[in-house]
Order: structure tokens, then C-alpha cells, then sequence
């Protein structure tokens, strides 16, 4: 029997996952290289967020405690937060964000396709919704990862640059936890283990296309899943959670 | 970067209507932008994109000889037939 706890777990970590990296997309809201790409990155940042909600509301109901979204998203401290690494790290210039954007809508796309079938519907139903976002972002940072990756010297080294920094994070995709390893064992949750091959070879290959170089030696970072998290998180959170903190209660 | 234009197909059976313009790098970018720019309400379903320096624009200035010819010439308005009431969406 699988304990709810687990299951809110996981899918607290999906929320998180896409409530920070919205996040951080949304740091870009009147500071984009042009007006056109400024309304782009927000697009996807109100993409995510909205995400975010749905899993959020979802892991309210799992839990069962007259909790919500909001306090889910507001109340809770760093330690408790389940997001990857990758999607905490500071906003970085144009390259990084759309390369940050790659590599984790690149995994989350190919992990939700496995989803889609879990015996838990709800989770399937999510991805099915999430999947139709996440594809156009696909697309959205493959398109600029090639126009910057064989653009001039200089964008070119901005995306090697963003790649040696931000490969070490993707080791982490493929970790499960524990608690992961027993919704994967009930066939609940894909296992992300299984998705790496896959993943690898078709990030390689829009890599490659963009003259941009894999690192071969690196770190391995990982921990977010646990509650383990980068400083990065904390000041994210201390921005994003001021107003709840502060004026408990207080609505719009 | 380039200037383009940007015509949207509101629906189905509509044709597609001028409804701003956006630069990008090229014509790929310049669709992305535009669904980024002109859709994100739900304004669409198909989307054209045309460097702006493709487009041919008549002068103003040549106005009369363009236009003038056809102000009194009523007769090509289909204003002198009886419509019979059954026929609609004319």
C-alpha cells in the first residue's frame, strides 16, 4: 500500500518544479533582450506558474489537511521545497535562461509522456495538460539555442559557457528518491532512470546541431528532490513568500 | 534584426487579417514571436508572417490617379438588383 505521503511528495515536487522555474522565468518581465522575446519568456513563466497551481491544488486534496495552494506555494521553508537544483539557479543572461529552459522541458516533456498512463488518472490528466505548454517551450529554446549556438563568437561562448555550468545539474534528473523508488516499484511514477537514454540522445543531438560541447569531466549535483537545496533558493523564496509572511492572510 | 508583419486567422472561414508588426532575426523567430505577441489571448489559429520589406505599398501621393476613377462609377456596386428575401449573406 502506497502512503499518501509519498504520493504528496511527489507531486509537491512537480509544483515546485515548475513554481521556481517560473519563477525565475518571470525575473525576465521587463528586462528581455527585446520586447518580443520580454513577452516570450513571461508567456512561459505564466505557463509554469499556472502549472504549478494545478499540482499545488492537487497536493492539498492528497494531503487532506485544509491546507491550499497557497499555502503550499507561501508557508513553506526552503528545507521543505522539492524542486530540482537546476531550476533554482539565478537567472544567468539570455543563453543560460533558454538553455536552462532546454534541458529541463527537454526532460519533463519525455518524463510526462511516461506519466500520461500511470494508474494514478489525475496524474496522467495533469501531464496530458502540462504537455501541450511544454511542448511549444521545446521548440521556443531549441530555436534559440541554434541561433545563438552558431550565431556570432561571442553568443556561441555565451552558450558554451551556460552549458559547462548548468550540465552538472541535469545528473539529478535521473536520481530517483526513496520515497520516488516506491511509486516506481507500485508502477505509479515513471522511472526516471529509464527515461535517460532517450533524453540523452536527443539533447546531444540539438546540441551538436548548435556546435555546443558537452562537458566530459564535472560534478555531479544533486539533493533538491530532498529538501537539499543551492543558497539560490532561499532568496527566491524570501521575495516570493514576503507578502503571506508578513500579512498573514492577506488577500487580493 | 528585421522588420515583419504579421496577419492572423481569427477562425475558420475568416481570412487572415493585418494585425501588427514585430522584429526578429528571421522568419522562424518571426512566427514564434508573433504566436507569442498576437495569440496569447486566444486571437488565432493560423498565423502568416511577411518581411515588411516584401510588401509592395502603394503611394499616397498617386491617391487621385489610383483612386479617384472609381468614385463615380456606382453602377459596379450591386446596389440596382432585387435581392429576392430568401437569399442570405449577400
Amino acid at each position: 500500500m502506497i502512503a499518501n505521503q509519498q504520493v504528496f511528495q511527489f507531486v509537491l515536487h512537480l509544483a515546485d518544479d515548475s513554481l521556481i522555474l517560473g519563477h525565475r522565468l518571470s525575473e525576465w518581465c521587463g528586462h528581455g533582450p527585446t520586447i518580443e522575446q520580454d513577452i516570450a519568456l513571461t508567456n512561459l513563466a505564466l505557463d509554469l506558474v499556472g502549472q504549478s497551481r494545478l499540482y499545488y491544488q492537487y497536493a492539498a486534496e492528497i494531503e487532506g489537511k485544509g491546507r491550499t495552494e497557497d499555502d503550499l506555494a507561501y508557508l513553506r521553508d526552503v528545507i521543505e521545497f522539492r524542486n530540482h537544483l537546476i531550476t533554482e539557479l539565478p537567472r544567468g543572461d539570455f543563453a543560460f535562461t533558454v538553455l536552462r529552459q532546454y534541458l529541463w522541458c527537454s526532460f519533463r516533456t519525455e518524463y510526462y509522456q511516461h506519466l500520461l498512463t500511470s494508474s494514478e488518472i489525475k496524474l496522467g490528466e495533469l501531464a496530458a495538460k502540462c504537455l501541450k505548454e511544454l511542448q511549444y517551450h521545446q521548440r521556443f529554446s531549441i530555436t534559440w539555442i541554434n541561433r545563438l549556438g552558431l550565431g556570432t563568437k561571442v553568443s556561441h561562448k555565451k552558450m558554451q559557457t551556460a552549458l559547462d555550468e548548468l550540465w552538472p545539474y541535469t545528473f539529478e534528473f535521473f536520481q530517483p528518491t526513496a520515497a520516488e523508488e516506491k511509486l516506481i516499484n507500485a508502477s505509479l511514477i515513471p522511472d526516471c532512470r529509464d527515461i535517460r537514454k532517450t533524453w540523452d540522445q536527443s539533447c546531444q543531438s540539438v546540441l551538436r546541431e548548435a556546435s555546443l560541447v558537452v562537458p566530459q569531466e564535472h560534478w555531479d549535483f544533486q539533493g533538491g528532490k530532498e529538501g537539499m537545496h543551492t543558497e539560490h533558493l532561499g532568496y527566491i523564496l524570501a521575495e516570493m513568500q514576503f507578502l503571506q509572511r508578513t500579512y498573514p492572510g492577506l488577500v487580493w | 534584426m528585421e522588420l515583419f508583419e504579421v496577419f492572423i486567422r481569427s477562425r475558420n472561414g475568416l481570412h487572415h487579417k493585418h494585425v501588427g508588426s514585430l522584429h526578429a532575426p528571421d522568419l522562424e523567430v518571426a512566427l514564434e514571436n508573433a504566436r507569442d505577441v498576437y495569440t496569447r489571448r486566444s486571437e488565432g489559429i493560423s498565423i502568416w508572417v511577411v518581411r515588411s520589406k516584401d510588401i509592395l505599398a502603394s503611394n499616397p501621393s498617386e491617391q487621385e490617379a489610383l483612386f479617384e476613377p472609381a468614385r463615380d462609377k456606382i453602377y459596379r456596386h450591386p446596389t440596382f438588383y432585387n435581392l429576392p428575401d430568401d437569399v442570405k449573406n449577400i
